[in-house]
């Protein structure tokens, strides 16, 4: 036992390679490995008499992504909505993010970090369909959204992401030190001035963070939309269909592959601003 | 090597096209096994011999209740004790959910609605089913027997089991007066506007044809799930000219069912089991079959080719329409029991009157879902007709 740990301290190179095996084998194989397959799987199409998969490579599949316009539809109104949810959460998250962090007591600090994630323990199919009657036509809220639809998706889904906004925030304002704010007060700057050029600058990285998840995760989303979106559709439901409905995987692996692109520019725009390290 | 084989012989079947004729209209008119392909040769069971001990079922969720949903509802414990069949059972969702799963080939007996049954038959999933060896069939509706989505050429690939139409139904407080045609769904000036709930599945599709059957005849469409370019895009049109009336798709009763009690939807289409759960909740509801007729289910009990438990099969096949049992899953799922006898076995007398069990003349009006495959299954050889690939890709864009 001595001889091995002496063997792997004398080889920290081999240690660290070691080490990181088991997590990269599972990174590779089971996620970017799962990844592969997806977009392989894009490239083929059904036969729609037997239901089988015929592996015969062509580009069809994104013809019809990108010659139909129903699809660049759908795309947009996906990504409008995960971009009007994102900035919902920011603009409610902020305030009771910095409430927490510099306003109340430690206790109360711990109390109202647990009350956020609260929602989080209950499960999403009951606060969807709860949204559902609160939004309908006699319910309790009907006055936020004309029946349902894509306002009523926008406002369910800005409900259930809100809790991954609020915490990176929180995190955020968290290690910001009191002395800065106190220090642009001193040089005579106002409330509105020391937020603008003192907490937003140093908080941005953290909000950037949290529109990571609130966003990529209304991108993905299909379930709220089918409760309370009443007609609307998103590129979710449109997988869903292809795979549930219509038993055609490869098509549904080219939509897929939407998300997955649009996710990756949105990371590679964000890692600019450092936010990837406040994750 | 299996799969491939398969493959194959569902080839094979598409391209061995029969010069189907005679006009087929989408009901009782079709003569058997006029749907454009031949399936492959396959013999139905000649005898039964002892039971395998093992029977693995593939059912809609509510065919086959072993009591772990609700412990009062069990009619598969029985038949284990009775046939020494141990029963596993996997429920499905949708018609190509089940579609999917037979060709596994690791299911015994499937309940296939009319949009997968042809499927399975074409492929060589399903094979013929001799009724000979199966005493209750002698029971069943002669209006479910020797139909288009049982039976090819004569030959039966299963047992009936239920039935129900896509009713037209309406809140009877927000709708006057009564409506009696589709009309309310479809019209552009529908008083109803933002206010019609539709059904959310490509399928839905035939509704929509069944309608320009009665409204556009010019167009010549003699099975709603058989089109052409023409009537296929006039049925598209019209969906698209549906949307902007419809407050929601739905494709989860319940849903449904909460939409027409909150009124946020005040007409629509439905099925029985969603009206009698919401009328039972206190909602003012009505429900009707309209004068242009309506879609509808009849599900089928079929046999999987490659099962290695045949005596078993068709034991459950004989014991599941068996009036007892017949009774118990058509009262639970809220349809029409295909078995004559069960009626009188229903604790509540009035559900076959609800839904119309006896009524030949009722079960006559509906179009039964039915698989649209590029051989038009009204007998028209001259035209391509659209498959379901395309019916599900014009329904995405329908929706927008």
């Amino acid at each position: 036992m001595t001889a091995f740990s002496a063997f792997f301290y004398r080889k920290p190179r081999l240690r660290l390679g070691f080490l990181l095996s088991a997590p990269l084998l599972w990174l590779g194989l089971a996620y970017l490995g799962a990844l592969a397959a997806l977009f392989v799987t894009a490239f083929w199409h059904t036969d729609t008499f037997t239901g089988q998969i015929a592996i015969e490579w062509s580009l069809d599949n994104f013809k019809t992504l990108f010659s139909d316009a129903v699809y660049r539809t759908i795309t947009l109104r996906t990504v409008g909505i995960a971009a009007l949810v994102t900035v919902i959460d920011a603009v409610i998250a902020f305030p009771m993010a910095f409430a927490m962090a510099k306003l109340a007591s430690p206790r109360a600090q711990r109390i109202l970090v647990i009350a956020v994630m609260t929602p989080l323990w209950a499960s999403y199919l009951v606060k969807a369909y709860a949204w559902r009657s609160m939004l309908s036509g006699n319910g309790a809220l009907s006055w936020l959204s004309p029946g349902y639809g894509v306002t009523a998706t926008i406002v369910t889904l800005s409900y259930l992401w809100l809790p991954y906004m609020i915490l990176p925030i929180y995190a955020g304002l968290d290690r910001l030190p009191d002395s800065l704010v106190d220090a642009s007060g001193d040089l005579g700057a106002k409330s509105f001035r020391t937020f603008r050029s003192v907490i937003l600058p140093l908080t941005f990285p953290a909000i950037v963070a949290g529109s990571i998840f609130t966003f990529s995760l209304s991108l993905g989303d299909y379930i709220a939309v089918k409760i309370v979106g009443g007609t609307s559709q998103m590129l979710g439901n449109v997988v869903y269909d292809n795979i549930g409905a219509a038993n055609n995987l490869p098509f549904a692996a080219t939509v897929a592959t939407v998300p997955v692109v649009i996710m990756l520019v949105y990371l590679a725009a964000v890692r600019r601003t450092g936010a990837l390290d406040n994750l | 090597m299996k799969n491939r084989k398969t493959r194959l012989a569902g080839i094979l079947g598409a391209s061995l096209l029969l010069a189907a004729c005679g006009t087929s209209g989408t009901n009782s008119a079709a003569p058997p096994g006029a749907q454009g392909f031949t399936p492959p040769k396959l013999e139905a069971l000649k005898a039964l011999g002892q039971p395998e001990g093992q029977l693995n079922v593939l059912a809609w969720p509510g065919y086959a209740e072993n009591g772990s949903n609700d412990p009062k509802v069990n009619w598969v414990t029985p038949f284990e004790q009775q046939t020494g069949c141990k029963v596993n059972v996997k429920p499905f969702g949708t018609s190509d959910e089940a579609v999917t799963l037979m060709k596994t080939g690791q299911y015994d007996v499937v309940s296939a609605s009319g949009d997968a049954s042809l499927r399975l038959v074409a492929s060589g999933d399903a094979e013929p089913v001799n009724t000979a060896l199966v005493p209750n069939y002698a029971d069943v509706q002669p209006f479910l027997k020797d139909k288009s989505w049982n039976s090819v050429g004569g030959v039966s690939y299963g047992i009936p089991h239920g039935w129900g139409a896509n009713l037209l139904t309406w809140r009877t407080d927000k709708v006057a007066p009564a409506p009696t045609s589709w009309s309310v769904m479809f019209d552009a000036n529908s008083p109803y506007k933002g206010k019609v709930i539709a059904y959310d599945s490509p399928i839905y599709l035939a509704d929509a044809a069944l309608y320009l059957m009665a409204h556009q005849p010019d167009l010549g469409i003699k099975n709603p799930y058989s089109l052409d370019d023409k009537q296929f895009t006039a049925a598209v049109n019209l969906l698209k000219q549906q949307r902007p009336l419809v407050s929601e798709y739905w494709s989860d009763y319940l849903k449904e069912s909460q939409a027409l009690k909150n009124a946020d939807a005040v007409v629509g289409t439905a099925w029985q089991v969603t009206v009698n759960l919401t009328k039972g909740e206190g909602a003012p509801l009505e429900s009707a079959v309209p004068s242009e007729g309506a879609t509808g289910w009849s599900d089928t009990w079929m046999v999987a080719a490659k099962s290695a438990h045949k005596t078993c099969a068709y034991k459950w096949l004989d014991y599941i329409i068996s009036p007892k049992v017949n009774a118990q899953v058509a009262e639970y799922f809220g349809e029409a029991p295909a078995n004559t006898k069960a009626c009188a076995e229903m604790t509540d007398k009035t559900l076959c009157d609800t839904y119309h069990a006896n009524d030949a003349g009722y079960a006559s009006k509906i179009a039964y879902w039915t698989t649209p495959i590029p051989q038009c299954l009204d007998g028209r050889t001259d035209v391509k007709c659209k498959d379901y690939g395309e019916w599900t890709k014009a329904w995405t864009e329908i929706k927008g």
